[in-house]
């Protein structure tokens, strides 16, 4: 039984018939570490934005479902839907630098959550801040807790961020691009993190992000997108083996190799992105008629 | 070494201080006015008319900065002018940051049909020539303390709501505020606790600048007479008497222009002074 249950979800460009998402339908199990691959733009933090209920103003979700833990969210009254996903799930961030609030100190951050959905009093949910602030091995977490978001590092307040989404104990953690803004020293903690983190606790974890390689390391399933359409979806022990979707095997084969850096990147060829949108183009078609 | 950030924030400090400085002196002249005051501001007296300054031949002990055709105490004037000024950048420069920058977090933070109202509105309302705006504003609600200060709010808000909406919408675009709401928070505590701290210097700032211009738009008012009674003494009211001897006793005009010059530059410089102080990205 899959814990996140998307089914034929659309999501438009408001005001317009151009679909940014078309009829995506995906599953992550309740312990499953599920990728979400794609070229930029194709709309792989749509679908996490759209699980979360924080689709940019310009986006608007037309047809499907999207079920956390049995619960059809797009049925649910506003309210009640902001509270069923503070209380199961939550996100990292892509980029550590805005997703604070610099006008706040670090501990209300974290335990606004614990206290507003949860309904815990302040000095429990401070304790448990402290406490999983030490989880991320963060020296003195006492005073992070009382640090403003600018007295710290990018790779802090990452680390930051990653207790604030596990401190809830959500089950489905959406990670969207966690890596993408920090130094590249940085980037290997975080992700060592991240999944610790996930097996300690348990999560299901939705993992957006454009590098395979990570991708091949930690999860166990992975999902391709173009243009908002699956391409692919697939076990990662047989992906890497043998994609099935032609676009997947060009998207493997473009990504760039360590052992060789001299070696010419290969781009996705023309045939294989006339293909892809070929498919896009008879989905709107069926989509529209 | 020498540290550019330090030079920066030396400078500022200077700029804090002397214009809070001015303010200050400013606020404790007006509060204590009738105790400071070397003469009484309203006291005619045509054997003392058009002393000229201490420093200049002719002058009298006690009548500081001169006296005006009717032989009025230039500085005592000045000092009581303080409190209509003060007291209409208080209660105007307030009032009008509490409503602009209302509909301004409206406008910016929830978009909509009430963004469409308040922004059309504001589009309207600038559309008015202000000092037009507000002399017909007066013409209307007759003279007065109260319909000076109700002017400088129907004419200013539009400033707030403006900038405050650009700036709250800015801010409902950052991550931080995705993350609110994931962690279920409803709109209108997202709206106090996300976006209302980060644009409280924007405000801030935009508040002294009002009262500056408060001021000034008291000033004019009273130059053309349509501030408070003219029994009571206005820096406006000064400029535009002065204006007619400036030949035979320019300190009748010149003080309180100084005196006005220097309080409209000290608010905004407070206002560019505190934005610096409190920007944590500077610190």
């Amino acid at each position: 039984m899959s814990y996140l249950r998307i089914r034929d979800l659309s999501v438009v460009l408001r005001g317009t018939r151009h679909r940014l998402l078309r009829g995506v339908s995906l599953d992550v199990g309740a312990t499953e570490v599920m990728g979400l691959v794609g070229e930029s733009g194709a709309g792989k933090s749509m679908i996490g934005k759209a699980v979360l209920g924080i689709l940019p103003r310009s986006a608007k979700i037309v047809s499907g479902s999207i079920e956390l833990d049995g619960v059809d969210l797009l049925t649910l009254p506003p309210r009640q839907r902001r509270h069923v996903i503070g209380q199961k799930a939550a996100l990292i961030p892509q980029d550590p630098l805005t997703a604070l609030n610099p006008a706040r100190r670090i501990e209300p951050q974290i335990t606004d959550r614990l206290v507003d959905i949860l309904g815990w009093d302040r000095a429990r949910a401070r304790t448990r801040a402290a406490e999983i602030l030490h989880d991320v091995h963060i020296p003195q977490p006492e005073r992070v807790l009382r640090a403003y978001p600018h007295e710290l590092s990018g790779g802090m307040r990452q680390r930051v961020l990653i207790a604030s989404a596990f401190a809830a104990e959500p089950r489905l953690i959406v990670a969207d691009e966690p890596t993408t803004a920090l130094d590249v020293t940085v980037q290997k903690q975080i992700l060592k993190l991240i999944f610790e983190m996930q097996a300690r606790h348990g999560t299901a974890l939705l993992f957006v992000t454009h590098d395979l390689g990570v991708v091949s390391k930690i999860c166990q399933r992975l999902t391709v997108l173009y243009g908002g359409l699956v391409m692919e979806e697939a076990e990662v022990g047989a992906f890497f083996d043998a994609p099935a979707h032609p676009y997947s095997r060009a998207l493997l084969a473009a990504t760039p190799r360590h052992t060789d850096p001299t070696a010419d990147l290969t781009p996705v060829p023309e045939a294989v992105i006339a293909e892809a949108r070929r498919a896009v183009a008879e989905a709107d078609l069926r989509w529209h008629s | 070494m020498l540290d550019g950030r330090s030079l920066v924030k030396r400078t500022a400090g200077l700029r804090l201080w002397l214009s809070a400085g001015w303010i200050g002196a400013l606020v404790i002249g007006a509060v204590f006015a009738p105790w400071i005051a070397p003469q009484d501001p309203l006291m005619q007296d045509l054997f003392t008319s058009r002393l000229p300054p201490f420093w200049m031949d002719g002058a009298e002990p006690g009548y500081w900065l001169g006296t005006d055709s009717l032989g009025r105490d230039v500085l005592s004037r000045i000092l009581y002018g303080g409190r209509v000024a003060l007291v209409v950048a208080l209660i105007a420069g307030t009032a009008t940051a509490l409503i602009g920058a209302t509909l301004g977090l409206i406008a910016g933070y929830f978009r909509g049909w009430a963004d469409m109202v308040i922004s059309r509105l504001v589009d309207i309302w600038m559309a008015f020539p202000p000092v037009l705006f507000a002399i017909l504003l007066i013409a209307v609600m007759g003279t007065g303390l109260t319909s000076v200060v109700v002017a400088i709010i129907v004419i200013d808000w539009t400033r707030f709501a403006r900038v405050v909406r650009a700036e709250a919408m800015a801010q409902g675009a950052m991550d931080y505020v995705a993350s609110a709401q994931v962690a279920g928070r409803g709109r209108m505590s997202t709206l106090l606790t996300e976006i209302l701290p980060n644009v409280l210097p924007t405000i801030a700032v935009l508040l002294t600048l009002e009262m500056g211009i408060a001021v000034i738009v008291e000033a004019i008012l009273s130059f053309v007479n349509l501030s408070v009674s003219t029994d009571d003494p206005t820096w406006g009211g000064m400029i535009a008497e002065g204006r007619l001897s400036i030949h035979q006793a320019w300190w009748v005009l010149v003080f309180p222009l100084v005196a006005l010059f220097l309080t409209v530059l000290s608010f905004s410089q407070l206002g560019e002074g505190l934005k610096d102080r409190f920007d944590p990205v500077l610190n």
